[in-house]
C-alpha cells in the first residue's frame, strides 16, 4: 500500500532580522540590515499510513509548526518532496484544503463575532457541503462534543476548552480525510483534555480519519498514539512506538520504597538514589544488570520496607532525556 | 451596519471634502478659462472617471490596505486553509460603504461632463471602457502593495504615493505634468492609458480611434499581472510562529 503522506527531505528555513537598538540602529537599519537564517527544518523524512494516529513532539522552536503549516500548505518548503493523498499541499493547495482538517490550538479558526453555528453554517457554505449530509454530520459531533448549548454563543465568549470542542468540531464538518492537531490541550483542564482524546481516537477508529497531533502533555501521547515521531532542532531524533522510545533511551527501570523510617542505607553498584521525600525513595536501576532482589535486600538489611512499586520511568523523563541530546544545529 | 447615523455622517462628509477639492477646480477654470487648452468639462470628464473608478476599487479591495494586519495578527493562514483564491478573499475581508461618499461626488462631475460635453452613444461606451479600465489598474495597484507585505510585513508608504498620487494626478490632463511624472503613469502604472488619452482622443481629436478602445485593456492586463505577482508573493509567505 502506498503511504498516504510522503514527506521527503524536507528543509526550510527562515531569514530573520537582527535587532537594532536605539535611534541610531533604526536609522541605520534602515539603509542595511543584518540577517541570520534559522534552519527551522533540516532534511525531514517520514511516511505515514492512512488511519494512523501519529504524535509528533520536540521542544518549542523544534519545527513542529513549521512541519504541520508545511503539510497543511500554509508555508511553502526551501526543498524536499511533499506528496499528501498524491498531491503537492502548496501547489494543489484548494483542492488539497477540503481534504484536510486543520485546528491550532493557539488561534481560532472560527469567526471571532459569530455565534458558534453561524460559523457552521459558514463552512458549510466554504466548503460546499450537501445540507443533509452536514446534518447527519452536525447531529453526530453535537452529541459526542456536548456543544449543544455553546451554539448560540459568539466564538469570542466561550471558554478555552469549549472553544477547543467547537474548532475540532468545525475542522471536520467537510469530513476531511487528515487531521492535524497543533497542540489542541494546551491550556485545558483536566476534563476537556480527556473529552478531546476520547473525540480524536473515536474520529481515527471509526472514521479512519488519520491524526497528526503535536503536543507537548505526555499524557496525550500516552493515552493517544500509537506511534511517535520526536523531532529537534530539525531533525527527527526517533520515529517508533512508545515502547520502542522507551527502549532507545534507557533500560532503567524506577522502584519507589517507603520504609519505615528514613535512614541512610548503601545501594548496589547499577543503581542510584534519584530522590528522597520523607519515608519515600526514588531508585533508579538497570533490572539486566541488577535483580530487584539485591536491592530489596540491601535496603532490608537496615529497615524495614512498608511499600514497593516498581514501574518505568514517566514518559516525560524520557522525552526530556532525548532532549538534552539534541544537539544545537539551528544556527 | 450598526450604526446608521455614524454612517451618514461619514458618508456626507467624504461627499463634502472631495466636494470642495472639485469646487477649488471651478474656481480654478473660473480665474484662467482653461488648462492647457482642456475647458472645464473635458478636465471634469476625466476627474470623474478617475475619482468614482478609484471609489470602486477602494470600497472593493479595502482589505488589501489592511493587508499587512492580517499577516500580522496571523489569520492569512487560515486564508490558506479555506479552498479559495487567497485574493478573492483578502478582498471580500472588508467592503468599505463609506467610499459611496466619494462615489456619489465623483459620480455626479462625471454624468455632469457627460450632460455638457453632449457625448454620443459610441463616446459613452468608450467612458464605461475607461471606468473598468482604471478601476482594474488601482485594483491592481492596491494588490501590488499588499503583496510587498509577503517580502517585508510593513507595506512601504511609497506605494501609497502611486495609488492616492495616482488619483490626484491621474484626474488631470498628464500634459501639465513634467516629463518622468508622465512616464511613470504611462507605462509603470499605466493609468493614463485608460484615462488620460481616450479622453484626449475623443475630445480633441473630435473622432476617436480604435486604438483609444483598445487602450483601456492595459488596465485589466495590469491587473491580472498584479494577481500573478501576487501569487507568486503568496510562496514566500512566512507565516507568524506559534
Amino acid at each position: 500500500m502506498t503511504p498516504q503522506i510522503e514527506v521527503e527531505n524536507l528543509r526550510k528555513t527562515f531569514r530573520i532580522a537582527e535587532p537594532t537598538h536605539g535611534t541610531l540602529g533604526a536609522i541605520k537599519g534602515l539603509v542595511s540590515r543584518k540577517y541570520r537564517t534559522h534552519n527551522a527544518l533540516n532534511g525531514i523524512s517520514f511516511s505515514l499510513q492512512k488511519g494512523e494516529l501519529v504524535g509528533y513532539i520536540g521542544p518549542n522552536g523544534a519545527g513542529k509548526s513549521t512541519t504541520v503549516k508545511i503539510l497543511s500548505g500554509i508555508l511553502v518548503p526551501e526543498s524536499g518532496r511533499c506528496k499528501v493523498m498524491g498531491l503537492v499541499p502548496w501547489e494543489d493547495r484548494k483542492k488539497y484544503v477540503r481534504k484536510i482538517g486543520v485546528v491550532f490550538g493557539q488561534r481560532t479558526q472560527l469567526w471571532w463575532d459569530l455565534p458558534v453555528m453561524e460559523s457552521f453554517e459558514l463552512l458549510k457554505n466554504i466548503y460546499s457541503i450537501p445540507s443533509h449530509a452536514f446534518k447527519v454530520r452536525m447531529d453526530e459531533m453535537i452529541h459526542l462534543m456536548e456543544i449543544e448549548p455553546l451554539l448560540g454563543t459568539p466564538v469570542r465568549q466561550l471558554s478555552l476548552g469549549q472553544r477547543m470542542r467547537c474548532d475540532l468540531v468545525a475542522s471536520l464538518l467537510h469530513n476531511p480525510e487528515i487531521l492535524f492537531l497543533d497542540e489542541p490541550t494546551i491550556g485545558l483542564d483536566a476534563l476537556s483534555k480527556q473529552s478531546l482524546r476520547n473525540f480524536v481516537l473515536r474520529i481515527n477508529r471509526d472514521n479512519g480519519v488519520t491524526v497528526i497531533l503535536t503536543t507537548h502533555d505526555m499524557d496525550d501521547i500516552e493515552a493517544l498514539c500509537q506511534r511517535v515521531i520526536v523531532i529537534g532542532g530539525g531533525c527527527i531524533l526517533s520515529d517508533g512506538t512508545l515502547t520502542q522510545l522507551r527502549k532507545r533511551v534507557a533500560q532503567e527501570k524506577w522502584m519507589i520504597v517507603e520504609l519505615q523510617e528514613s535512614v541512610d542505607f548503601p545501594l548496589p553498584e547499577g543503581s542510584r538514589l534519584l530522590r528522597n521525600e520523607g519515608k519515600q525513595y526514588w531508585i533508579e536501576f538497570d533490572p539486566d544488570v541488577l535483580p530487584v532482589t539485591e536491592i530489596i535486600s540491601c535496603i532490608a538489611s537496615r529497615t524495614t520496607l512498608v511499600d514497593i512499586l516498581i514501574q518505568d520511568p514517566p514518559i516525560e523523563e524520557i522525552i526530556a532525556h532525548i532532549y538534552r541530546e539534541i544537539p544545537n544545529v539551528s544556527q | 451596519m450598526q450604526y446608521k447615523a455614524s454612517f451618514c455622517l461619514l458618508t456626507f462628509g467624504q461627499f463634502l471634502t472631495t466636494g470642495l477639492e472639485f469646487i477649488a477646480v471651478i474656481a480654478l477654470f473660473h480665474r484662467f478659462g482653461s488648462i492647457q487648452g482642456w475647458s472645464l468639462s473635458q478636465v471634469a470628464l476625466l476627474y470623474g472617471i478617475v475619482g468614482s473608478s478609484f471609489a470602486v476599487a477602494d470600497a472593493t479591495c479595502r482589505g488589501f490596505d489592511k493587508f499587512s494586519d492580517i499577516v500580522k495578527r496571523g489569520d492569512f493562514d487560515r486564508y490558506l486553509l479555506r479552498p479559495y483564491s487567497t485574493a478573492l478573499q483578502v478582498a471580500s475581508y472588508e467592503v468599505q460603504l463609506l467610499r459611496i461618499g466619494r462615489l456619489l461626488q465623483a459620480g455626479i462631475v462625471l454624468i455632469w461632463a457627460v450632460w455638457h460635453l453632449n457625448l454620443n452613444i459610441w463616446d459613452i461606451a468608450l467612458v464605461g471602457m475607461m471606468l473598468v479600465g482604471t478601476t482594474c489598474t488601482f485594483a491592481g495597484l492596491l494588490i501590488l502593495s499588499a503583496t510587498l507585505t509577503f517580502y517585508t510585513v510593513n507595506t512601504p508608504e511609497i506605494v501609497n504615493a502611486l495609488t492616492y498620487g495616482g488619483v490626484e494626478t491621474a484626474s488631470f490632463p498628464l500634459s501639465i505634468y513634467p516629463g518622468w511624472l508622465i512616464i511613470l503613469f504611462t507605462w509603470v502604472v499605466p493609468l493614463a492609458f485608460s484615462g488620460y488619452y481616450p479622453v484626449k482622443s475623443m475630445i480633441k481629436s473630435g473622432h476617436l480611434n480604435y486604438l483609444s478602445y483598445v487602450m483601456p485593456l492595459g488596465g485589466i492586463l495590469f491587473l491580472v499581472l498584479s494577481l500573478v505577482i501576487w501569487s507568486i508573493g503568496e510562496k514566500h509567505y512566512a507565516s507568524t510562529g506559534s
